[in-house]
């Protein structure tokens, strides 16, 4: 099948959805994993806790 | 070197030994650190080039010869001028290096001095006084093109004076030359405290300062000899694009090492953002500059993309620029100073790493917004609107997370104007990503779009948030480098402070005002059913709120002015025996 | 101090303690981005070759094009007509994307300190222009345009043939034999008395002009004929709107 402008947009716009859905799932996931909580507080205070 | 203590010998003398630098509250009497270096038995060990130094001054020779060549064969006078400069300043490295080598010790620089890293200050303090220099540069200059609006003659009939000359100068000095020489000087500061280690690289770092001024030379020169692209923010040509791409990859390479030999398990988050203005920044100018010189030996070139693909890829690159460069770059400097300053804990590590991918993430597609009702295709714009509306969130959580990170010590924003200008910095953020969004809703951008009031809205951007919060860094950061107590003086950073937000007030009301006037003149019918407005007459409508703008333009020039002095002062070691509130009530210990 | 945690998440140092992996995940997120957005529009040439009548610029044109770039005309007139009421009755018919399909860069703008540009070929007269040009505010009194009296200056276009053949190179379709003859087309489109009558049928629809100083091209003959082709190109009284929806 040649790609036409209008199947090129439409796949386009279908995948750039998916993708963000997962993108932003993940991110969220990986933030608010129960975890990681004790390693990000410490993170958070590294700019202070130079020598 | 004595913490906190007298004169160090020269601006730039901190390649070796240079102490971490010490904050008021945290001055404790310390054993004097002896310099391992300087320290060393008589017995004096052979010394040799390194192969950095060497090939760096074989290159460096090949280059200047190469451009003495390319200058020779110009097929005009920009291009001549151009290559020789870039041969001057190759000659003027290899002089340098071998200067430096002459006075250097056969040891290389260590890494560590007492078990602390030995930090590399020396192209960051360049970077920070080129930075207010360049910001000096830039607002005058924006001055100048402000009044000439108001009175065109201004230019005084010099082609090299002329508003379509002049204007790219401005937003590169104040975008590449301030922003750019801020974001270098406080990442590479904050990618080595973070990372407790000295940056990579021996020459590299001032390859990667020197080189990107040297760019910036380049191309403001070149705007003044009708030397450019004109694609909007990405003027220079082909040759100095070229230079800047050599530059920024060695910049990306610094950073990554630094970060790879750390000795921190964690990459701060700020650095995250650092690395994605660098990384995203690189891909951009690439992409937006492809294109092909007319002769290897002319400044002239073509870009590869024409038409709609060029709008869109040139849009891609524009909003980018204010996403990755003018955003990402600056939420690393919030994200380490604001902290610092405020002696608090980021508020919410969680939120900072949410914040930061979905911003990049959605950032990158915002950019068809620019080109609303154009002959781009519909989805691609309908595209552009939705993701521009979504990143108010991202933004603001920013926002949040970085006012928030106040909590606790609200106080000191009464008495400390540092913090007072990098808060304030936020709020203007707050409202220029909530102005954003709203002015991409095609319905909004219709009468917005090509009017002052896009210029208000960059500059509610740029001088509220980009060049307040780089205030804010600079001000913290040049009494660290240059093992400073405090600024010069608080009561001047407090004018500075009162002055320049006095003029960001008058420019972004009198650009609201034209913007939305000149948008409802152009659509205005009378009632016969006719246009009611000729052009000109929307233009002679502006006159005043150009008056107003340009001199809220100079009211943020002179507190840039007093922030210079205030700085060089301090550079100085000067004191201006003051009792501070700030320092007199945080002499405590922090932790 | 961060301990790493042993465990299921025991990747969740992934990121952030792999700098080249962070590197390669910034990547992939901003570059997926540009490539979904911008890609399919490289399959819209199809649909954009639809308007009939727009050719590549003549030497004189591309030269003072050249010109319109050098003095950065972009930063305050836009080329680009909306379709909306207000604009089309002030301009012109709203733009096309073929109008600027051989435009490297496109000059589109974003700003209109100035009026748009983009169908102001043929509303003036040529000598309006120059002297509009020459001093802004003696033609229209409220104007804050800079005056670019020094343009009256020799076009130095002896190299104008690379610049074709730049152009070319990028797919402009100039022709081996435009290109070869380009130096005597920008002369040929200065003779208002048509000597070369070849010059047309390479360039269909050109405007011949008088140059302000009789033998010798200058920069402001060469701005002002491109400023008088722009928006001319396509005749709309044979152009379809409905074909061209996107």
């Amino acid at each position: 099948m040649p790609v036409t402008y209008d199947l090129a947009s439409r796949f386009a716009q279908t995948s750039g959805l998916l993708y963000f859905v997962a993108l932003f799932a993940g991110t969220t996931l990986y933030a608010l994993w129960p975890r990681n909580q004790g390693r990000f507080d410490a993170a958070a205070r590294l700019p202070l806790d130079e020598e | 070197m004595i913490l906190g203590g007298p004169e160090a010998p020269g601006v730039f003398d901190a390649d070796q030994g240079s102490t971490p630098a010490l904050r008021a509250h945290r001055v404790v009497p310390q054993p004097r650190v002896e310099r391992t270096d300087s320290a060393m038995p008589a017995t004096p060990a052979p010394k040799y080039m390194t192969e950095g130094e060497a090939g760096l001054c074989a290159a460096f020779g090949l280059g200047a010869l190469l451009c003495l060549v390319a200058s020779a064969k110009a097929a005009d006078p920009a291009f001549g001028l151009h290559a020789g400069l870039f041969a001057l300043a190759a000659i003027a490295a290899i002089v340098a290096i071998l200067r430096r080598y002459a006075a250097r010790d056969p040891e290389p620089i260590p890494q560590e001095i007492g078990g602390k890293p030995n930090y590399n200050l020396g192209p960051i303090k360049f970077a920070a006084i080129a930075a207010m220099g360049w910001g000096i540069a830039g607002f005058l200059v924006g001055c100048i093109i402000a009044f000439q609006l108001w009175a065109p003659s201004l230019n005084l009939g010099l082609e090299y004076t002329t508003f379509g000359r002049l204007r790219p100068l401005h937003t590169s000095a104040v975008i590449f030359a301030f922003g750019g020489n801020v974001l270098i000087a406080t990442s590479l500061y904050v990618v080595q405290r973070t990372c407790r280690a000295r940056l990579a690289g021996d020459l590299a770092p001032w390859f990667v300062v020197l080189g990107y001024n040297l760019f910036i030379v380049i191309a403001g020169t070149g705007y003044l000899m009708g030397v450019t692209q004109s694609k909007e923010y990405a003027e220079p040509e082909w040759y100095a694009d070229l230079w800047l791409t050599v530059v920024w990859v060695v910049y990306l390479l610094v950073f990554l090492a630094t970060i790879a030999k750390r000795r921190e398990p964690h990459i701060f988050v700020a650095n995250w953002f650092y690395l994605a203005f660098i990384v995203t920044i690189a891909m951009l100018h690439v992409v937006n500059n492809l294109s092909i010189p007319v002769t290897v030996f002319g400044s002239k070139s073509y870009p590869i993309f024409s038409g709609v693909q060029d709008a869109l890829v040139q849009w891609w690159y524009g909003h980018n620029a204010v996403g990755f460069f003018l955003t990402a770059g600056f939420l690393a400097i919030m994200y380490y100073f604001i902290p610092k300053r405020a002696e608090r804990p980021i508020y919410s590590y969680r939120l900072s790493i949410i914040h930061f991918w979905a911003l990049i993430f959605m950032y990158i597609w915002a950019g068809p917004h620019h080109l609303h009702y154009t002959a781009l295709p519909d989805w691609a714009q309908t595209l552009g609107m939705t993701f521009s509306i979504m990143l108010w969130m991202p933004s603001w959580g920013g926002m949040i997370n970085g006012l928030m990170t106040l909590s606790g010590a609200w106080d000191k924003l009464r008495t400390d104007p540092i913090l007072r200008l990098m808060v304030v910095s936020l709020a203007f953020y707050g409202m220029a990503t909530f102005e954003g969004p709203m002015m991409s809703i095609k319905a909004v951008n219709a009468l917005s779009h090509y009017t002052d009031w896009t210029i208000g809205h960059v500059h509610s951007g740029a001088l509220g948030w980009v060049a307040y919060v780089s205030f804010g860094a600079l001000y913290c950061l040049v009494p660290w480098l240059w093992n400073r107590r405090e600024v010069y003086s608080l009561r001047l950073v407090e004018w500075h402070f009162w002055v320049s937000t006095l003029g960001i007030v008058l420019y972004i009301t009198s650009m609201w005002v034209a913007g939305i006037m000149q948008g409802l003149m152009w659509r205005a019918y009378n009632s016969f059913g006719f246009l009611e407005y000729s052009f000109v007459e929307t233009v002679e409508a502006m006159q005043p709120y150009y008056l107003v703008r340009a001199l809220g333009g100079v009211l943020f020039l002179i507190g840039a002015l007093i922030m210079a002095y205030n700085l060089a002062m301090t550079i100085l070691g000067r004191e201006a025996g003051e009792r501070s509130p700030a320092t007199g009530a945080a002499l405590v210990p922090a932790e | 101090m961060a301990i790493a945690q042993p465990g299921l998440w025991k990747r969740h140092e992934f990121f952030e303690k792999n700098s080249i992996l962070l590197l390669i995940g910034i990547l992939i997120v901003v570059a997926i981005g540009g490539l979904i957005e911008i890609v399919p529009l490289f399959y819209l040439k199809s649909t954009i070759e639809a308007a009939a009548g727009v050719r590549p610029y003549t030497p004189l044109e591309l030269a003072g094009r050249n010109i319109y770039v050098r003095e950065g005309c972009y930063l305050c007139h836009s080329q680009m007509v909306r379709p909306m009421r207000d604009e089309v009755e002030r301009y012109g018919h709203f733009s096309l994307a073929a109008e600027s399909m051989y435009d490297h860069p496109f000059q589109w703008g974003s700003k209109r300190t100035g009026p748009d540009l983009a169908r102001v070929g043929g509303k003036y007269s040529d000598a309006w222009h120059r002297e509009h040009l020459k001093d802004p505010r003696a033609v229209v009194p409220g104007s804050i345009m800079p005056a670019y009296a020094f343009l009256d200056r020799p076009l130095d276009a002896e190299a104008i043939g690379d610049d074709l053949t730049a152009n070319a190179k990028l797919g402009v379709p100039y022709s081996p034999d435009m290109i070869l003859r380009a130096q005597g087309d920008l002369a040929a489109q200065l003779d208002p008395d048509g000597t070369d009558a070849t010059f047309p049928q390479r360039y269909p629809g050109a405007v011949l002009h008088a140059p302000g100083e009789k033998g010798r091209a200058s920069e402001l003959d060469a701005l002002v004929a491109y400023l008088q082709v722009l928006g001319t190109m396509v005749d709309f009284k044979l152009y379809d709107d409905k074909k061209n929806l996107r």
